[in-house]
């Protein structure tokens, strides 16, 4: 096991119940990811992919097995320390955006960063990832004026808003055209190579995939 | 729009307790009005009366009268016979010219006094809610009257005939339903009251003081309890309208809720975004209720000046915001918490 690793995961189980219905999802996942990686995972449906994101993001306690992110153990964790962990050491992108319906891309952007506690300071590494973005003129639209390309870059930057130490994107361009797709990819690509961001992202396409350092993949809830 | 439907709903018990209070400050305050107007500084109810509010029966000797003013320090005392009339109103009879040298007589706004025996005098509100003018001919205990004169409102009662007619009607010759005593001195009136205690044992007798004190609401038999329910029911109202408005809230937002905790909201951030929602529409249904009961004293003075006289009374708009308040709250509860307790995954999923 590296010393230095962001992501140190050991025979994770995750099972689930379904009713009485024990349900595995993860069947023992062994994973290591160094910071500034960018981490591609890959896999059909219903092969554990987002339920290893979600253990790492926080979002479920893994059932048994050794998880440490950010030099954290998700396996003692209670449900308060994950929430707390969600603000500053997680950044989520997901396929539908999930950004918030009556709020400006500003507002979500600054919702992230009031549930992370940081103030209303200027913060020139943000700005210069806006840039990056290509989203400042839009900033004052509501989601239902931007395009799909557009609402997904607000939720990369609601992502990185906080500078999390892993960066989790779930099918980033599974709702968005090859041209949407390409300019989210090089922004992702870009975060990573500018930023040393720790990136992992789900994804069923090939060429996506091929965007990270290293492609990871899960079947049966196992990497394979 | 459902926010504002529930702003809507929350502000109509907002209003129906401050028209509740308003009537009933209104009335209480109209009947201190209309007897400090009388000028006297005691009165003698009948034997068999209740609270300040009832009337009883016209049962007093009018024989009294005379007695009284022999007593030592009376200037002088008169007899008024009541007889209700329609809802919270009555028709009061006196002598004219006694009346006038105990209370400096009425304001006469149009026509003049009493002449002959089935004139009437009414006040303002009266004659604005009855549309009648002085020279009209009312029909009132089953007799045709004859409306003399028009007086400013705030003086022994809204209409006023002469006493004997009052009498004859209600078979009640020689007897009057109170009687009024003016002393030598107004700082006289407790010991001339210890003095008539003495005198008509077994008849109330109060210092004006004393029956304008007692036009409040705990002393009007039953008015308290049922301003309490009204307040109850302004509770379970306001509970009712934001559960409902506050689940429908929740379930709407689901995926929302789900979002804001995948970026760190704990669940107190959500529960004190649901309860401060629901407060600020029982902030909005309050301020609402409050522009509501001025337009229900609007119309009520339009169409009812003379019957309900009602008033704005500001000292319960905080009172009416706590009680809506509290509901709110306590209906904010259950979705709250339920939000507070989505699972996050489940909801980031949530259609």
């Amino acid at each position: 096991m590296s010393n230095g690793a962001i992501i140190e995961i050991r025979q994770l189980v995750k099972t689930y119940m379904a009713g009485r219905v024990p349900v595995p999802a993860l069947r023992g996942v062994d994973l290591t990811v160094e910071p500034g990686d960018f981490v591609s995972i890959i896999g059909p449906s219903g092969s554990g992919k987002s339920t290893l994101f979600h253990i790492i993001g926080g979002l479920t306690p893994p059932t048994s097995g050794h998880v440490r992110v950010a030099g954290q153990d998700m396996v003692t964790m209670t449900d308060g320390d994950r929430t707390r962990m969600r603000r500053r050491t997680i950044g989520f992108v997901f396929q539908k955006f999930n950004l918030l319906p009556n709020l400006t891309a500003r507002d979500n952007i600054a919702v992230a960063r009031f549930l992370g506690g940081f103030d209303h300071k200027p913060d020139p590494q943000f700005e210069e990832i806006l840039r990056l973005l290509g989203v400042e003129q839009r900033l004052d639209h509501k989601p239902s004026a931007l395009s799909g390309g557009e609402q997904q870059r607000i939720a990369i930057a609601r992502a990185v808003v906080n500078h999390p130490a892993i960066l989790l994107a779930d099918e980033p361009t599974g709702n968005l055209d090859s041209g949407n797709s390409n300019a989210v990819l090089e922004i992702l690509r870009g975060l990573n190579q500018r930023t040393g961001q720790t990136i992992l992202m789900i994804t069923h396409n090939p060429e996506a995939a091929s965007y990270g350092h290293r492609i990871v993949e899960m079947r049966d809830g196992r990497i394979v | 729009m459902r926010s504002l439907l529930s702003i809507l709903l929350i502000a109509v018990p907002v209003t129906l307790i401050l028209c509740l209070i308003g009537l009933s400050t209104g009335l209480l305050e109209d009947g201190k009005t209309r007897s400090r107007g009388i000028g006297a500084d005691l009165m003698i109810r009948g034997s068999t009366s209740g609270s300040v509010a009832s009337f009883s029966a016209t049962s007093i000797p009018e024989a009294l009268v005379a007695r009284l003013e022999q007593q030592p320090h009376v200037q002088m005392a008169i007899g008024v016979v009541v007889h209700p009339f329609e809802v919270v109103l009555n028709v009061m009879g006196v002598d004219l010219d006694q009346f006038n040298r105990m209370s400096g007589g009425f304001t006469y706004l149009a026509g003049g006094p009493l002449r002959r025996p089935y004139d009437v005098l009414i006040d303002e509100y009266f004659a604005a809610q009855k549309h009648l003018k002085a020279g009209d001919t009312y029909r009132m205990l089953n007799h045709d009257w004859r409306i003399t004169g028009i007086i400013a409102g705030g003086k022994l009662s809204r209409i006023v005939v002469k006493k004997e007619v009052l009498q004859e009607l209600d078979a009640a010759t020689n007897k009057v339903t109170f009687i009024y005593v003016k002393c030598d001195r107004p700082s006289q009136a407790d010991e001339v009251k210890a003095q008539l205690q003495s005198l008509l044992p077994g008849y109330p007798i109060y210092t004006m003081e004393e029956v304008t004190s007692m036009f409040s609401v705990n002393n009007v038999q039953g008015l308290s309890q049922f301003i309490a329910v009204i307040v109850g029911i302004g509770v379970i109202i306001g509970f009712a309208v934001v559960c409902l408005s506050m689940y429908m809230a929740v379930l709407q937002r689901t995926r929302e809720i789900g979002i804001l905790k995948s970026l760190g909201a704990s669940n107190g951030f959500i529960l004190g975004m649901i309860l401060s929602e629901a407060l600020m529409m029982a902030l909005g249904g309050t301020a609402l209720g409050i522009l509501l009961s001025y337009g229900a004293t609007w119309l009520i003075h339009v169409f009812a000046p003379a019957a309900l006289p009602m008033a704005i009374v500001k000292t319960w708009w905080p009172i009416a915001g706590g009680v809506t308040m509290v509901g709110a709250a306590l209906g904010a509860l259950y979705p709250g918490l339920a939000a507070a307790r989505h699972d996050p995954i489940e909801a980031l999923a949530y259609e």
